[in-house]
């Protein structure tokens, strides 16, 4: 071939081959997942089975951007594919407005929520009115979301609160058991948290308001990091969850809410109420089942999967799933 | 939603509404504090200024002085050229992300992770604007006695002032963007209410992106007329623009920039 | 309610015993981890070959289409250069944001800005290339009673080739550069599994470190595909 002929089939190889990507873009974003044909028996054993009439419901299930949330979001995904149910997933979605509003657009269909979380950043419900016990959380943040057309399914045994938490050296150093002896101490010392942190009143603006606190800067980072930038030394203060396996690792020391700032942190799923209608009732048998397992030491060790060991939250929440007999050992 | 759909034009313009009235208007974010409005998004335009001057001044006092030298002496061509293909090929956000996880968040370490990302553009041109020098003026330099010092000052640096600000120029443009995302590690600029709506809200983000890219644009402007002032007027190409300079690779060749 | 959780003992068989030194749980450089997990990065790596290919292709085809209208018509040159060049300069983290609203999370709203990324790039390469054919060529191709169209594409467009090819290098390793961007318009690529382990030192350096080799080893593809196209520039 002549080079001119060469070059005239290179580009018109280019732009075809322009063409069928770009295709290919616009038609690639839509990808179920689950659900998909299973040939094999189902183990007797595994307490969740497949419901062929749920195959007609898509669930698009969606989670906030730290670990914690993106296993759940798994398990959850994971779960109801199991029970048949056509499953697409956004996880990883930002904070916990950005998912809530995931969810009200209809981008999502649910998504695991914190009881605590949606007390105060939803609801706004001042400090003192704050309910102590889980279920009386639960009853509220139920009820409230009830009337906005969202449905609050039974929470998990586990609740994983925002903690104050200090390295032992510092708490050591500075004489610190409770959040209220940061006061006078504060002003010196360098705080970290999540971008949010800023405007929840479980985090930097409750640190003010209910304790008083000011402190000599606050440095917003990745949620993911709350961990590396106590034991690199960046801050002196980091919020971390109650769930997270780097405290006992790290041997950091979380400080008492002795003014009683944190509610209680139960994980409740949220769905739009109307596609929990059309779910069906082993929407909410499937989410029981789900949650009856998930204590704290369980969460513990499931976060650890992923911060510690590396592993992915898919394949965390896949062992889960079949650890605890709720799918067959094939997954599917 | 099919990603390929049509979107109504009144919402879309409404979106971008909300992102012009949060850069005009200050607002209660989420959680009480103030967001938006003029004062507050001048405060975040001026963070994000900081960052990429502070990392295009220490880029500058690296890359220049070794670009302008290899140039002189007619050394590491490979060098120079590799530089530039190594530099363009690394993503900037996993440049930052290797600072952070070796060096932990800050506004030392973005800045430094910021001049590593600034320094291939700058260091090329330097060393390319110095080899295209006209050699005849240099050795006019030299016949009346200068030396080495003195002619990359006073000859060949004026003589590549144009590729040398073209390569700022690609630089700077490269440092706003990548200090977009600075954010991820601690560092709040511009990109805080893009990367981290929360507090800012979903107009927050939106002015926030129209705001970065005001100032982008407004940055590159800025240097292009430098550089077209400092630009004499018979090296500047038929189309009026000076030129940019951005390198084509061929070791084994004579190095050629593109225009 | 704050107390913490103690770390979970072993047995029952889920929980796992962890030592307390680990290559992996501090966030160390662990070359034995990426062996294993190499099939984590497969399919990112595919998505950002996708993503960076059919950018740069549609870029190359909107980019040389500008460039032979401009070359023709000069007055084309500089309202397409200020177009693309603002379209160049626009951070592409905003140019994604600004997005969302119309296109959605997904692959199609990242290939539009990293397609606008390339026009820049392109479309001064192939029109410095076309600008740079000698006028000797041109009137030899006239003189032989070549049409118009016949000129570009069996005299101009050769002839352009080395100057059309490093534009295409430059604007391919800079689109997988940006392509690690993507993951916050939801389209994938490295970006993502860069992020999900930012902190891990071993993760940062692999995905990174494979974003630098596709950038080389696509640059090194297309610097071949020159040289066997333009077999007349070896001779030198």
């Amino acid at each position: 071939m002549t080079p001119t002929r060469t070059i005239r089939a290179a580009l018109a190889a280019v732009a075809a081959l322009a063409l069928a990507l770009g295709l290919l873009a616009c038609g690639d974003d839509d990808e179920p997942s689950g659900g998909g044909t299973d040939t094999t028996q189902e183990e007797p054993t595994a307490a969740i089975t497949r419901n062929p009439d749920n195959a007609s419901t898509t669930l698009t299930i969606g989670s906030k951007n730290f670990t914690e949330q993106q296993v759940l979001g798994e398990i959850y995904a994971q779960a109801f594919a199991a029970a048949g149910y056509t499953v697409r997933k956004e996880l990883n979605l930002g904070d916990e407005q950005t998912a809530l509003k995931a969810l009200k657009d209809g981008e999502i269909s649910g998504y695991p929520e914190y009881t605590g979380t949606a007390l105060l950043s939803f609801f706004e419900v001042p400090t003192k009115d704050l309910p102590k016990d889980p279920q009386q959380a639960f009853e509220q943040v139920r009820q409230r979301f009830e009337a906005d057309g969202i449905t609050a399914f039974p929470p998990t045994p586990f609740t994983s609160s925002n903690e104050v938490a200090v390295t032992s050296e510092t708490a050591e150093r500075l004489g610190l058991r409770k959040i209220s002896d940061l006061e006078g101490k504060s002003q010196d010392l360098v705080l970290y948290g999540s971008p949010e942190c800023r405007g929840r009143d479980d985090c930097l603006r409750g640190l003010q308001n209910v304790y008083g606190l000011r402190f000599k800067r606050f440095v917003p980072v990745d949620i993911a990091q709350r961990h590396e930038v106590l034991t690199n030394g960046d801050a002196d203060v980091s919020i971390v969850f109650t769930t997270d396996p780097q405290i006992a690792r790290n041997r950091e020391v979380l400080l008492e809410d002795d003014k009683g700032m944190f509610p209680p942190y139960n994980s409740t799923f949220l769905m739009d109420a109307e596609t929990a209608e059309k779910a069906g009732p082993d929407l909410e048998r499937t989410i029981e089942l789900v949650n009856k397992n998930l204590n704290a030491r369980v969460m513990q060790e499931l976060n650890a999967r992923v911060d510690l060991d590396k592993e992915t939250p898919q394949d965390a929440a896949a062992d889960y799933l079949q650890q605890f007999d709720l799918v067959a050992p094939d997954g599917s | 939603m099919d990603a390929c759909g049509m979107t109504v034009l009144g919402s879309v313009l409404s979106t971008f509404g909300d992102g012009l009235d949060f850069i005009v208007r200050e607002r209660t974010g989420r959680g009480g504090g103030q967001v938006g409005g003029p004062a507050e998004n001048a405060r975040l335009v001026w963070e994000h200024l900081k960052l990429c001057v502070a990392a295009m001044a220490i880029a500058c006092a690296v890359a220049l002085p070794i670009g302008l030298w290899l140039g002189h002496t007619r050394r590491g061509a490979f060098l120079a050229v590799s530089v530039s293909n190594v530099g363009r090929a690394v993503p900037s956000i996993a440049l930052l992300f290797v600072f952070f996880a070796f060096l932990g968040a800050g506004f030392l370490n973005v800045t430094l992770a910021l001049a590593l990302l600034a320094i291939p553009p700058i260091l090329t041109n330097a060393y390319v604007g110095v080899v295209e020098a006209d050699p005849d003026a240099v050795d006019a330099a030299r016949g009346m006695g200068m030396r080495g010092p003195q002619i990359v000052r006073r000859v060949e640096l004026p003589l590549a002032l144009p590729l040398v600000l073209g390569g700022i120029r690609t630089s700077s443009v490269n440092v706003v963007a990548t200090a977009t995302i600075a954010p991820l590690a601690g560092v709040v600029t511009l990109g805080d209410p893009i990367i981290n709506p929360s507090i800012y809200g979903q107009e927050g983000r939106l002015g926030a992106a129209i705001l970065v890219a005001l100032l982008a644009v407004a940055a590159e402007a800025a240097l292009a007329g430098v550089q077209c002032a400092v630009t004499p007027r018979a090296l500047r190409r038929a189309t009026g623009r000076p030129r940019r300079g951005r390198l084509i690779a061929s070791p084994r060749r004579r190095v050629t920039t593109t225009p | 309610m704050s107390m913490p959780v103690p770390l979970a003992q072993s047995g029952g068989g889920f929980f796992r015993d962890r030592a307390a030194d680990s290559c992996v749980a501090d966030n160390g450089i662990c070359p034995g981890w990426i062996l294993d997990n190499l099939d984590r990065y497969t399919t990112p790596l595919a998505q950002h070959v996708f993503l960076t290919v059919t950018s740069v292709a549609a870029g190359f085809v909107i980019a040389f289409a500008l460039a032979v209208l401009a070359h023709r018509r000069r007055w084309l040159v500089g309202p397409v250069t200020n177009v693309t060049g603002i379209l160049y300069t626009l951070p592409s983290v905003a140019v994604f944001f600004l997005l969302l609203p119309i296109t959605g999370r997904g692959s199609l709203t990242a290939i539009i800005a990293l397609t606008a990324y390339t026009l820049l790039i392109l479309f001064r390469n192939v029109l410095a290339g076309l600008d740079g054919v000698p006028e000797d060529a041109r009137d030899a191709g006239r003189g032989m009673g070549l049409s118009d169209r016949a000129l570009l594409w069996r005299v101009e467009v050769p002839l352009a080739l080395p100057a059309i090819m490093a534009g295409l290098r430059i604007a391919t390793t800079t689109t997988v550069g940006l392509a690690a961007l993507a993951f916050f318009a939801g389209a994938g690529g490295l970006g993502e599994p860069l992020e999900a382990q930012k902190a891990f030192k071993t993760n940062v350096l692999f995905a990174g470190g494979l974003c630098v080799a596709l950038a080389v080893a696509l640059d090194a593809a297309i610097l071949l595909v020159q040289r066997r196209l333009t077999p007349w520039t070896r001779a030198a």
